[in-house]
């Protein structure tokens, strides 16, 4: 591929160096896990966490004789990612053999696409914040077979191998060396996985090894030629890809200004360490002499095929952000918040539906996703549901409870359950604005504390004191606005 | 094209078979035996011509996503040289 550089230098992400400012380079090969029920040239189970070689067929483990026949879903998945990643869908791709021996491949071989993938560019948009919108372009994606697992830590000089995992369908994400920071990077891998999980065509789970990403780096002076790259492989989480990408930048900065010279090489990144390490020693340098896949025909689609999946392709998190705004007039940032997650969105739709979109957007977000997080629910498992989360918004819009009493009302239904109006009704919850009511209150007050009167006549920030006060005796269901109003008028402020 | 001793010694080590050095001369001849032969086909003008992948007048087959495979560990395992607990056991590799 020719390397174009898309981007303009910017000073806040340089590097500093005893010689001068670095930039960094970043390009991603992101694999994800096909969400399928059968592997791609095989129909055993791609289930997690099976007992050994439970989900492997002859064909898995490269028997004599065995022929691969692909899996029609996993070529609907990578269609619909490509359309998700407003990308080019090639309706005739080629797979290859991309060969190369380890214990956790046993046909010798890879089938993967080379020249001619099924997905061409395509782009993602992230949100660097006060940094603004940034384009990553992709420069393809492809499918592939996953290997095997080895096992290193079973016995003191074999490895153990389970064939669950090879077979399985992945998409090799690949994006053009458009990233120039670790919170780039960082940002790209997790709108990465937001859009893989709207579009259902990968968990994104990288704990599980649904998502894995291979991270170019390489160096270079602010805006020059582009350096020598090392590839670190196989990192799975976003944290580690951010540790792997700044421990790898700083080791080749201290090369280059020690007049050394990179090594193009394959590297591995230690989360014990923080550190990356050379994986491959240069007399192995990698020869997979790819060739069309012999027992497999170009993989052809017509235009009526591809129409029929953009047709039942869900909102992705760019068009929701952008309707959130406009529909609910929410910030951008809470925007983002509600987009990250499908279900957290919809969530947060049902809640916003016919209501403050505002008031609603600040209740899920810090008050629902603050205390889901606190006890690790999903917000599918939120024991508080959208109908009673809405049900507390109208209670606070219409002027029933204040603010305050509407955190306590959200802790009963959180623990307790129920209706949030019919629980107001029952506990006496109501916010007092009968001015009436609360005029009799602050008068009993400022008649029995003259010294705090005088204390507040001299210095207007002491009201405080008396808001309190109010408050305490109306066991805080005093409208706040009233109660200042009717103080100030009776203080004289 | 033609190969010489080097390739031909990276070839075999690629292909994980173990070629003497006495060995590789002769091997080294045959190759080039055989790619001369091959080479007779660049006689052909081939221009215009779109590359072949497979012989066969047909479009790919393609299968539904269903499990209908699988569930035989012990039978995987059967022609291993050393397993346990249905792992295939191999001499350690690590990166």
């Amino acid at each position: 591929m020719t390397l174009v550089d898309t981007r303009t230098p910017d000073p806040k992400k340089f590097i500093k160096g005893a010689t001068g400012d670095w930039e960094m380079v970043l390009g991603l090969e992101v694999h994800a896990q096909v969400t399928s029920e059968s592997k791609l040239f095989s129909s055993s189970s791609t289930e997690f966490g099976q007992p050994p070689n439970n989900n492997v067929s002859f064909v898995d483990a490269a028997m004599p004789g065995m022929l691969p026949v692909i899996n029609e879903e996993c070529v609907r998945q990578a269609v619909r990612t490509g359309l998700g990643l407003k990308a080019k869908i090639n309706k005739r791709s080629i797979f290859d053999r991309k060969n190369y021996f380890y214990p956790d491949q046993p046909p010798g071989y890879q089938i993967s696409q080379y020249l001619d993938p099924i997905v061409g560019e395509g782009k993602v948009l992230l949100d660097m914040g006060e940094d603004g919108e940034v384009e990553i372009g992709v420069e393809r994606l492809h499918l592939e077979t996953d290997a095997g697992k080895l096992m290193h830590d079973q016995h003191p000089n074999m490895s153990f191998v389970d064939l669950n995992r090879a077979g399985v369908a992945l998409m090799e994400i690949v994006s053009k060396p458009d990233l120039r920071s670790s919170d780039e990077a960082k940002a790209y891998i997790s709108k990465l996985r937001t859009i893989l999980r709207y579009l259902g065509t990968c968990d994104g789970n990288m704990e599980q090894g649904s998502m894995r990403a291979d991270i170019n780096v390489s160096v270079r002076r602010p805006g020059g030629e582009f350096g020598t790259r090392c590839e670190i492989k196989n990192v799975n989480s976003v944290r580690f890809a951010g540790q792997a990408i700044e421990y790898e930048a700083r080791r080749q900065i201290d090369i280059l200004e020690d007049g050394g010279e990179i090594d193009q090489e394959t590297r591995l990144f230690d989360p014990k360490t923080g550190e990356t390490r050379s994986m491959r020693s240069k007399e192995d340098a990698q020869d997979y002499r790819y060739f069309p896949e012999p027992d497999l025909l170009p993989l052809e689609f017509d235009d009526a095929f591809i129409e029929e999946l953009a047709k039942d392709l869900p909102e992705l998190p760019d068009e929701k952000r952008a309707r959130f705004i406009k529909e609910f007039g929410l910030t951008a940032y809470d925007a983002n918040v509600l987009v990250a997650d499908r279900d957290s969105a919809a969530f947060y739709e049902a809640v916003a539906e016919g209501r403050d979109g505002k008031l609603a957007a600040n209740w899920v977000i810090n008050e629902l996703f603050g205390r889901l997080n606190k006890e690790d629910l999903a917000v599918t498992a939120s024991p508080v549901s959208a109908e009673q989360l809405g049900g507390i918004v109208d209670l606070i819009s219409k002027g029933d409870i204040s603010g305050k009493i509407a955190k306590d009302l959200f802790e009963i239904v959180w623990t307790e359950g129920g209706d949030p109006a019919q629980l107001v009704e029952e506990r006496g919850m109501k916010q007092v604005t009968d001015t009436g009511a609360i005029e009799k209150i602050v008068d009993e007050i400022v008649a029995a504390n003259p010294d705090q009167v005088a204390k507040a006549q001299e210095n207007p920030k002491l009201m405080g004191w008396f808001v309190g006060q109010v408050m305490k005796a109306s066991q805080g269901k005093a409208n706040p606005q009233a109660v200042n109003k009717i103080l100030k008028d009776k203080l004289g402020l | 094209m033609s190969v010489d001793a080097d390739t031909v010694k990276r070839i075999g080590r690629l292909a994980r078979i173990k070629i003497e050095d006495g060995d590789v001369e002769k091997l080294n001849g045959e190759l080039n035996t055989i790619l001369e032969f091959v080479e007779q086909l660049s006689e052909v003008d081939v221009t215009g011509v779109e590359p072949m992948t497979s012989v066969a007048p047909m479009a790919l087959r393609r299968r539904e996503d269903k499990v209908t495979d699988g569930g035989y560990p012990e039978k995987i395992v059967a022609n291993s040289p050393l397993s346990e607990d249905n792992f295939f056991m191999v001499p350690k590799v690590v990166e």
